[in-house]
């Protein structure tokens, strides 16, 4: 079986023609080749040992923060009346939001049958899981007396009193670890059959127990894909709703207070706007630079990138749509607290904050019109690390301007992160790409299972003929007898 | 055959899980395996690198209760997240937090809804490999080498000497004729 090399370059398509998925003749053989090879080499590329060693370190200081933190109490942070929340749930929804493009590729990506996502899905979805974990540390370590942390649960406390369900901090436990648990789930499940490669493969006696054990004794029967493809369909269709569930609630946390600025209907579709937003870039930043390393740019070809890039002009263009929302909802509602705090946004003391957020996340990506920004490396790897920071100042912004000026000037304050508060949050950078980096070494980085079934193939029949760019037979079931028999016809 | 002769044939086969023919492509395992279907074998199953779509009706499998029992566990998970709720805030020790109802549908629904995904996902997850008979670690099949390529780019149709029309000769035969290219013994 193989693909036959009638490719045109990706930028050839147009109406009636799209380009392959899968570029250079590949094979089934070949693409379990390479994307096995970069976990069978002996040893990574030197830039991997040089990444890892950073993020480590940078890992090292993160554990040292937080036990500092726990040593001393949180007034190390420049926490202070009133600013209350700062770098630290910044930092939470902050890498939340990164954590939703992964299932946003895995599940409504899958849904919408768009058969692209197969060569970056199980990318996205590590980079998910690793981002929700760094989420999860910050609202865990942000509670003061963290040996009472686990008054979140739904456990009695010591005076048999539980916890208040009411409370969009609560509905945000029950959100955020269940975000983690499926996606998870949606994660292994898809690398089963990619373990089992790796399993079959394995030459060392390590390394076939270890896979071994991981793949589950999974034997691609058609009797279990089927099952599987079942399963995998069920958990999309779960995954799709949870993930626009979980960026809503993390909005409740501040929609639902009286702060201004903060209690505003239009937080949850914003904040799910931005979520993909960042996240998109977020995988666009690991991409490049992973892709150019292991080889793989035949399977995560630039057609993958661009389409990523219109993604994040269209999330982008919506962020900015909904800061313009803002503004003349402030305007119309003729509240003049309302009105005060987003003139003091552009205006007041954290206007360079404004501002970067703004240039960053509305102009920036907006060169992304242009097929010449989408399909040039650098420029992609720019704008994608600058949406990243213009994201983590929106949530700032968000925070930090509403808590520094509400009411009463007499209470107003301006926050200043201290040391601690800078190096943590260096430090959550730091186990973010130590674990992924513990990923691409370790687990198949390309759904390979996925990607063979978007490859070409050959039959005598018209409806076996899939071509390149033929996008039929993405369900269990689309391809049943009767749609079988009517095609060929 | 008779029952004797079927006897005889049992114990020859002795021993003997299956008999795994190789096929090289899609197209030809799908055709392979409407073939085995028509034949009427029923403890058989093809095996293929990847889902291919088709094979169920090739192969004749019903369509699989998974969803019936995600339903029940969402339903399941909807029913805990209300009781969960009643019965800790408005039941077992009712406090009123800034006037809120001690139940109600706005304030108390993200929770259901989030153990309602809960629930189902697990069950999803669990249910299918429960129904796969997965983990299991050890199968008479790893023991072929040439089984090993199944996860690359091989396909592979297995029918198990426990089929009732399994008999060793004939259906080694019956598999090179539908294109098989090896036809290997698995052991037990």
């Amino acid at each position: 079986m193989s693909t036959k090399p009638i490719e045109r370059p990706f930028d050839a398509e147009d109406p009636g023609y799209r380009a392959p998925l899968i570029l250079g003749g590949n094979t089934f053989a070949t693409v379990t080749e390479k994307v096995c090879g970069i976990v069978e080499k002996p040893k990574p590329p030197r830039a991997w040992y040089i990444a890892f060693a950073v993020s480590l370190s940078l890992t090292m200081v993160l554990f040292a923060m937080i036990a500092y933190l726990f040593f001393r109490g949180v007034g190390v942070w420049g926490l202070q009346v009133p600013v209350g929340w700062a770098f630290d749930i910044t930092n939470f929804v902050f890498w939340v939001g990164i954590g939703h493009a992964g299932t946003l590729i895995s599940a409504i990506l899958f849904l919408f049958r768009q058969k692209w996502r197969t060569s970056i899905n199980r990318f996205a979805e590590a980079m998910t899981i690793f981002a929700v974990i760094c989420a999860g540390i910050f609202p865990a370590i942000h509670v003061g007396r963290v040996w009472f942390a686990w008054f979140l649960f739904p456990l009695p406390n010591q005076n048999l009193i539980w916890p208040n369900f009411r409370s969009p901090l609560l509905w945000d436990v029950f959100a955020v670890s269940t975000y983690m648990l499926v996606s998870t789930m949606f994660w292994f499940m898809g690398m089963i059959p990619d373990l089992a490669t790796l399993r079959d493969r394995a030459t060392g006696r390590i390394r076939q127990v270890i896979y071994g054990i991981l793949a589950l004794g999974w034997r691609g029967s058609n009797r279990q894909w089927h099952r599987y493809e079942v399963a995998y369909l069920l958990l999309a269709a779960l995954a799709t709703p949870l993930v626009l569930s979980v960026h809503s609630v993390v909005s409740f946390d501040f929609a639902v207070s009286q702060v201004p600025g903060w209690h505003t209907t239009i937080f949850p579709p914003y904040f799910v706007a931005g979520a993909i937003f960042s996240g998109f870039a977020m995988v666009m930043t690991l991409m490049i630079p992973s892709r150019q390393f292991f080889g793989l740019k035949e399977i995560i070809t630039m057609r993958h990138l661009e389409n990523m890039a219109k993604i994040i002009l269209a999330t982008g263009s919506m962020v900015g749509l909904a800061y313009a929302t803002e503004f003349f909802i402030a305007w119309y509602s003729g509240n003049p607290y309302e009105m005060f705090t987003f003139l003091n946004r552009a205006m007041g003391p954290y206007a360079w904050a404004y501002w970067i957020m703004v240039s960053c996340n509305v102009l920036v990506p907006q060169l992304f019109w242009l097929k010449r920004a989408r399909t040039s490396i650098p420029i992609l790897m720019i704008i994608s690390i600058l949406v990243n920071v213009g994201m983590w100042f929106e949530r700032y912004v968000i925070i930090v301007t509403s808590l520094s000026r509400d009411y009463l000037p007499s209470a107003w304050g301006y926050f200043k992160p201290t040391a601690v508060d800078l190096l943590t949050f260096a430090g959550s950078f730091g186990l973010f790409f130590t674990l992924f980096l513990l990923f691409v070494r370790f687990l198949p980085m390309v759904a390979m299972a996925e990607v063979k079934t978007v490859m070409r193939q050959e039959g005598p029949e018209p409806w076996q003929q899939k071509g390149p760019g033929d996008y039929r037979g993405d369900i269990p079931q689309l391809h049943d007898a009767k749609v079988i028999e009517r095609e060929t016809k | 055959m008779g029952a004797k002769e079927r006897a005889a044939a049992a114990v020859e086969s002795r021993g003997l899980y299956a008999l795994l023919a190789e096929f090289e492509s899609v197209n030809e395992t799908l055709r392979a395996c409407e073939r085995v279907r028509d034949a009427g074998f029923r403890h058989w199953d093809a095996f293929t690198p990847f889902p291919v779509h088709g094979m169920n009706d090739a192969m004749g499998i019903k369509q699989t209760r998974l969803p019936l029992l995600v339903l029940g566990a969402g339903l399941t998970g909807m029913a805990t997240g209300f009781l969960l709720q009643w019965w800790m805030n408005a039941h077992n020790y009712p406090i009123l937090v800034s006037g809120k109802p001690f139940m109600g549908i706005p304030g108390n629904i993200p929770v259901v809804f989030e153990l309602t995904i809960l629930f189902s996902a697990i069950a999803a997850f669990v249910g299918m490999l429960a129904m796969n008979n997965l983990p299991m670690l050890h199968h008479p099949i790893f023991k072929s080498e040439r089984f090993r390529q199944v996860t690359t780019d091989r396909f592979f149709i297995a029918i198990e000497a426990s089929d009732p029309k399994f008999d060793e000769a004939r259906t080694a035969d019956f598999l090179r004729e539908i294109g098989g290219l090896s036809v290997e013994r698995v052991e037990e």
